[in-house]
């Protein structure tokens, strides 16, 4: 409780003594590129994988004649947008941006490199973590749609490619019966767990105390820490908007 | 508890020394002087300004006037040594891109290392680094230099450039200069006014031609453990 009391004290203190709109301007372009751009080519890989197994697997379980062949990609349509897309690379983004916030902004509290930034009369916190936060949450819900477009387009190429659906029946069960909110929630989650991400592992690296040893901590911490609190907020969203 | 009793004014335009043995409590007392640490008890003044009880916009503009050299540089990796020295300039004025660059130029052709400016902080040298700390430091015109331990790591010929840049800057720009340090090299060079720390405690106050006759028995101990200094006293 006392470090989640710590935690939301930090959160508190990156809205005052802020720098120039500026300077803020340039910092979170900077973390746009690295956070957004740097990411994207991880991120279409995986989706596609996970698009395309989960239409193996979704059409291996399909084992009554029953049932059309387009509930394939509406199955894996819904699990796209609602789970693996918002969720699923949650915990991909949290492993990658996550460690590399938390390492850095550790790295430079072990060699005193925020200490010059207080001395400086800069609040460090606003100016090392807020540009990363906004564009966290800039970037993150861009990164969950291309995630969950080249997700269905891997299950699309798959299907073709060993005939297990055609590309008819595809674009039929991903039209069938589609409900706009799914993709209001899908969004809501990028957003909050882009926010909890860069939160969280920005907060572990601003209080390590230590040497290269406890900066790995944190940074392992920042990722399990956030991965735990996903899992949470995906539950409590769900049940809220669906 | 860490320091206790320490009652001392650091004059202007003098290049004022904490010194002691390792972990008798200098960095701590500089990190409380530039507020890094909030003291139990007590209270810093810069210039008749109290800074401990002073609110946080208060403590951002005399912080701004500050400029602070750390132990290990504490350069910025992801900017190299012009945007490093830039730095302040960037956060804390309306200048304008050409005039910060050459300001920058100006400090590092200061402290010798105009050719460097577009090298990456890990391709330059500890004394490298130091130099575009003290660079840094003074970009912004301080009036107060606080540096800790500057010397840490360098060899002797680097050190004694480093303790007589600090001390030259400090005329030039008149400025309030504290150096913590242990190295009597820089206490016999550059100490215009020397406080000794034992045990968290301020044993002795003077200049560099009283500190070989304090009669303060722990403080010769400190003195002459250094060779040269022993050497020179006969024993």
């Amino acid at each position: 409780m006392r470090e989640f009391g710590r935690y939301v004290m930090f959160i508190g203190s990156l809205f005052v003594r802020r720098e120039s709109f500026g300077t803020y301007y340039k910092l979170v372009l900077e973390e746009c590129v690295q956070i957004g751009v740097n990411s994207a080519f991880l991120f279409i890989l995986v989706s596609s994988f996970i698009g395309a197994v989960t239409t193996v697997q979704t059409a291996f379980n399909m084992v009554s004649p029953l049932i059309p062949r387009f509930v394939i990609s509406q199955v894996v349509r819904e699990m796209t947008v609602l789970e693996l897309a918002p969720t699923v690379m949650a915990l991909i983004y949290a492993g990658k941006i996550g460690s590399s916030m938390a390492g850095g902004i550790g790295t430079m509290r072990i060699t005193e490199q925020i200490d010059a930034l207080e001395v400086m009369g800069i609040n460090s916190s606003s100016y090392l973590v807020l540009p990363k936060i906004i564009a966290s949450m800039m970037m993150y819900p861009v990164l969950v749609i291309i995630s969950g477009v080249c997700s269905l387009v891997g299950g699309y190429l798959i299907g073709q490619a060993i005939h297990i659906i055609t590309p008819t029946e595809y674009v039929a069960g991903l039209r069938f019966a589609f409900n706009q909110q799914e993709i209001f929630v899908a969004v809501v989650k990028a957003l909050v767990f882009a926010f909890l991400i860069s939160s969280i592992s920005s907060f572990k690296g601003y209080y390590t105390k230590g040497g290269a040893l406890e900066v790995g901590i944190a940074t392992t911490e920042a990722v399990t820490t956030s991965v735990i609190a996903i899992l949470i907020a995906d539950y409590f969203i769900v049940d809220l908007i669906l | 508890m860490v320091l206790e009793g320490i009652d001392a004014e650091f004059e202007q335009g003098k290049t004022n020394l904490i010194i002691g043995s390792s972990g008798t409590g200098k960095s701590v007392l500089l990190k409380c002087i530039v507020g890094l640490i909030q003291p139990d008890q007590g209270l810093v003044f810069y210039d008749l300004r109290n800074f401990t009880e002073a609110d946080k916009e208060m403590k951002s503009e005399i912080r701004r006037e500050i400029g602070m050299l750390f132990q290990g540089g504490a350069l910025f990796d992801s900017k190299n040594v012009e945007e490093n020295v830039m730095f302040p300039l960037e956060v804390l004025t309306k200048m304008p891109l050409d005039e910060k660059r050459d300001r920058a130029n100006d400090c590092l052709k200061r402290v010798g290392l105009e050719n460097a400016n577009k090298k990456a902080v890990s391709e330059i040298s500890g004394g490298m680094k130091k130099r575009v700390g003290i660079a840094r430091a003074i970009v912004n015109n301080p009036n107060y230099l606080f540096c800790d331990e500057p010397n840490s790591g360098l060899d002797p010929q680097t050190s004694i450039l480093i303790d007589e840049l600090i001390h030259e800057i400090t005329h030039e720009l008149n400025i309030t200069t504290i150096v913590v340090t242990h190295d009597m090299n820089s206490v016999m060079g550059i100490g215009e006014n020397i406080i000794f720390l034992y045990k968290g405690h301020k044993l002795w106050e003077g200049n560099s031609a009283d500190i070989t006759n304090s009669g303060v028995g722990e403080l010769d101990d400190f003195v002459f453990a250094n060779k040269v200094m022993s050497k020179m006293r006969g024993s």
